[in-house]
C-alpha cells in the first residue's frame, strides 16, 4: 500500500529520521544510513566544520539534511544558527532545539516558538523540538511550523514513550504532522509511537550508542514500518492487561 | 540560597563526617538504583567503603556516560600567552618567587603560536595566563580574544577571578567558556597554600564562576586540585559546587576537571595523594551524581590513565599539550612549564588512540553564530 509522508512539499518514502551525534566515528554514519532506510537526517550545527571536512562528509548526498540548532539558549541563538546553516548550503529545513537547562535537556517552548515564527517568516521549513505541550504545539502551528516533534522522554535517557498520553493528545488534536523525537531507546517504543499515530520518529542515542549501530539502525526501520502499518491496519481493540477473560458476571449476574 | 559559599557552609565537616560514618555497601548499591543523587548520596559515592563496589559504580557511570555524551569526547588545546605572576601558590611552577626565566607574550606572537596551534587543526583552545593584572590585564586578553577567534571555533579562558563587567568584556570579545579552580575548598588549607598575591582572596575566587555566568559565559569549568586536601573533602566540595551551579544557572553547560597534583618547579611535599584507583571511584561518583555534567581530564594523566577514564565518565581530554609560554612556536625554549605533564600525545594521536578503543574525537563543539 501506498503510503507516502509529505513534510515540507517533499514526498518521504521512510519514517524513520535519524542523527549523526554519539557515533564512535562518523564514517559509520552512511551504513547506517543506508540500513535504516532513513531519507532525512539531522545534523547539529554546533559540530559542522567549514568545507566537507568532520560529518558533513560522510552524510550520503541522497539524504535530506535536518541541521538543527542544539546549544541554543535562545530564540535568537536558533535562528543564527538557522540562518547559517542555510548560508553554508544545508538547505531550509531546520529543526528547532532551544534548551537553557543543562540538568535535564528539555526544551523552552515559549522561546522555541519565537523562533519557529521568526524562521517561518524567513522561508525555513521549521520543525520544533518541543515538550508535548498542546498550547505550545499550537503557537508552533499557527506560526507555520511543518510539523511538532515532541519529545518521549529527556534526550538521552531511553526511556521510552513516558509522555504518552500527552503524545496522544496531540496526535488527536493537531492537524501538523507529529514526529516523536528524543527518548526512543528501544525498536519497539518507536513501534509503539507509529501505532499511536504518529507520523515519524527521530531517533539518535539508540541507533548510535548500540554495539553494532547499522543493525539497530535495520531494527528501527522494521519497527517504524511494523508500527505504521498496525496504525493503518485499524487495529482491534485490546483488553487491558490483567483484566482476564470473562466468561461469566460475577457482577451484573443476578441481572439475569 | 544567595551564593554557593552560603551553600557551602550547610555542609560543614561534622555533616560530612557523619554523611560518610553512614555509608554500607548496602546503602552504596541502593543509591545506584537511584534516578537522581543527592549530595548525601555523592558523598556515599565518595566513601572509602565505595571502593567495595567500584564495578557496580562503573557500570552505572558507563551507562549514563553513553546516554548523555556517546561514543564522542571533546578536544581542546591550552594555550599560555604569559607566565608572569604575583601569586606564591606552594604547589605551582609559576610562582612568583621561583626564579626562572618568564615570558609574557606580544600581540604578534601571540598570533605565531595560534597560527603554530591551528595548523594542528585545534580548534577549541584554552587561553591562559599567570595571576598579574600589571601585565596580563583584561585589556591584554581581550586583545589576544580579539586577535585569534579568527583562527578557532572556540576560544576559552583560564585567568585570574575577574568581576562580572570584565567577564562581559571577555565574552563581547569572543569567549564562551570560563575554567576556575578553586584548588582546594577548605578556607583555612587555603589560606596556608596561597601565602601572598590576589588569589589569596578565597571568597572572591570561589564566586567567581557565578560571576561569570551572571555576565553571560556559556560554559564554566571548575576543579578542585586533588592531593592538597584529604580526597573526600574536596572532591565531595567540587560536586557539590557543580551541582549548585547547574541548579542556579541552568543554561550554563558545566563541566569538572579531575587534576591531580604532579611535579613542578619547587619542592611541594604532596599530603593526601590520590592514587589511580580514587581518582577512578571520583570520576564514577561525579558521573552518577551529575549524569550530564561534562568531566574534563588534563594530560597530567598518563595515556593509560586517560585512556581508561573515558569509559567512566571522562567526556573531554585536551592534546597536543604545552604548558610553557609560547611553547609550540618556539623551538628553542628554556623556561619551564607549569607543570610537568605525562601525556604529551599530538592531536592526531589522540584521534588515532580515541579511534581505536571506539570513540570519536570532536574537534568543533560549539561556535557562537554570528548571522
Amino acid at each position: 500500500m501506498s503510503d507516502p509522508f509529505v513534510l515540507g512539499g517533499v514526498t518521504l518514502k521512510s519514517r524513520l529520521f535519524i542523527g549523526t551525534g554519539k557515533y564512535s566515528a562518523d564514517s559509520l554514519i552512511p551504513a547506517v544510513a543506508e540500513a535504516s532506510g532513513a531519507e532525512v537526517i539531522t545534523v547539529a550545527m554546533r559540530r559542522v566544520e567549514k568545507g566537507q571536512q568532520g560529518i558533513m562528509g560522510h552524510i550520503p548526498g541522497h539524504m535530506r539534511l535536518l541541521p538543527n540548532t542544539s546549544g541554543a539558549r535562545t530564540a535568537e541563538e536558533a535562528v543564527r544558527l538557522a540562518r547559517l546553516a542555510r548560508a553554508a548550503g544545508c538547505g531550509n529545513w531546520i529543526k528547532i532545539e532551544v534548551i537553557a537547562d543543562t540538568r535535564h535537556l528539555l526544551p523552552d517552548g515559549y522561546e522555541t516558538a519565537k523562533a519557529t515564527e521568526t524562521l517561518v517568516s524567513e522561508g525555513f521549513v521549521v520543525l520544533p523540538y518541543i515538550n508535548p505541550d498542546l498550547y505550545v504545539a499550537r503557537a508552533c502551528a499557527e506560526a507555520g511550523a511543518a510539523a511538532v516533534m515532541p519529545l518521549g522522554a529527556p534526550i538521552g535517557t531511553n526511556r521510552g514513550l513516558r509522555t504518552r498520553e500527552m503524545i496522544a493528545i496531540l496526535i488527536e488534536e493537531m492537524d501538523v504532522p507529529i514526529i516523536v523525537d528524543a527518548g526512543i531507546g528501544r525498536p519497539s517504543q518507536a513501534c509503539e509511537a507509529m501505532e499511536m499515530g504518529a507520523a515519524a520518529c527521530l531517533v539518535n542515542t539508540a541507533i548510535a550508542s548500540a554495539d553494532d549501530p547499522v543493525r539497530m539502525g535495520a531494527a528501527f526501520r522494521a519497527a517504524v514500518q511494523a508500527g505504521r502499518d498496525a496504525w493503518l491496519s485499524g487495529a482491534g481493540a485490546v483488553r487491558a492487561c490483567g483484566a482476564g477473560a470473562q466468561p461469566s458476571s460475577p457482577l451484573t449476574g443476578f441481572l439475569r | 540560597m544567595q551564593n554557593f559559599q552560603d551553600f557551602l557552609q550547610t555542609w560543614p565537616a561534622q555533616r560530612r563526617s557523619a554523611g560518610i560514618a553512614v555509608a554500607t555497601t548496602d546503602r552504596i548499591l541502593a543509591v545506584l538504583e537511584k534516578d537522581s543523587l543527592t549530595p548525601q548520596d555523592f558523598l556515599l559515592l565518595l566513601s572509602p567503603l565505595a571502593q567495595d563496589c567500584l564495578e557496580s559504580m562503573a557500570r552505572r557511570a558507563h551507562d549514563l556516560t553513553l546516554r548523555y555524551f556517546g561514543r564522542a569526547v571533546n578536544i581542546f588545546t591550552p594555550f599560555y600567552i604569559s607566565d608572569v605572576c604575583t601569586n606564591q601558590c606552594r604547589y605551582c611552577g609559576f610562582n612568583a618567587r621561583n626564579t626562572q626565566p618568564r615570558r609574557h607574550l606580544n600581540a604578534a606572537e601571540i598570533l605565531a603560536e595560534a597560527g603554530a596551534i591551528a595548523a594542528q587543526g585545534f580548534q577549541h583552545v584554552l587561553l591562559l595566563t599567570g595571576d598579574a593584572r600589571h601585565l596580563s590585564s583584561p585589556e591584554y586578553i581581550v586583545s589576544a580574544v580579539r586577535d585569534i577567534k579568527p583562527l578557532f571555533a572556540s576560544v576559552g579562558v583560564e585567568v585570574y577571578a575577574m568581576n562580572e563587567e570584565e567577564y562581559r568584556l571577555l565574552i563581547d570579545a569572543g569567549v564562551d567558556s570560563m575554567t576556575m579552580f578553586q584548588e582546594t575548598y577548605t578556607p583555612e588549607r587555603y589560606a596556608w597554600l596561597h601565602p601572598a598575591g590576589p588569589k589569596r582572596d578565597y571568597a572572591w575566587r570561589l564566586a567567581a564562576p557565578e560571576r561569570a555566568a551572571r555576565a553571560g559565559m556559556r560554559s564554566l569549568g571548575i576543579g578542585a586540585l586533588l592531593g592538597l586536601e584529604p580526597f573526600e573533602q574536596d572532591a565531595f566540595a567540587t560536586g557539590l559546587h557543580a551541582w549548585w551551579l547547574q541548579r542556579h544557572c541552568p543554561g550554563v553547560e558545566l563541566s569538572v576537571s579531575i587534576p591531580r597534583i604532579c611535579p613542578h618547579e619547587g619542592s611541594f611535599v604532596v599530603e593526601h595523594t590520590v592514587d589511580d584507583r580514587t581518582l577512578a571511584q571520583y570520576v564514577m561518583a561525579l558521573r552518577c551524581f551529575l549524569p550530564r555534567a561534562g568531566i574534563t581530564c588534563s594530560s597530567r594523566e598518563s595515556a593509560f590513565m586517560r585512556d581508561h577514564l573515558l569509559a567512566l565518565g571522562v567526556t573531554r581530554v585536551s592534546a597536543g599539550v604545552s604548558t610553557a609560554v609560547g611553547g609550540r612556536a618556539t623551538e628553542d625554549l628554556h623556561n619551564p612549564g607549569q607543570f610537568e605533564i605525562s601525556d604529551s600525545r599530538s592531536l592526531f594521536q589522540m584521534t588515532a588512540a580515541l579511534a581505536a578503543r571506539g570513540y570519536q574525537a570532536v574537534i568543533k563543539d560549539w561556535e557562537t553564530p554570528i548571522l
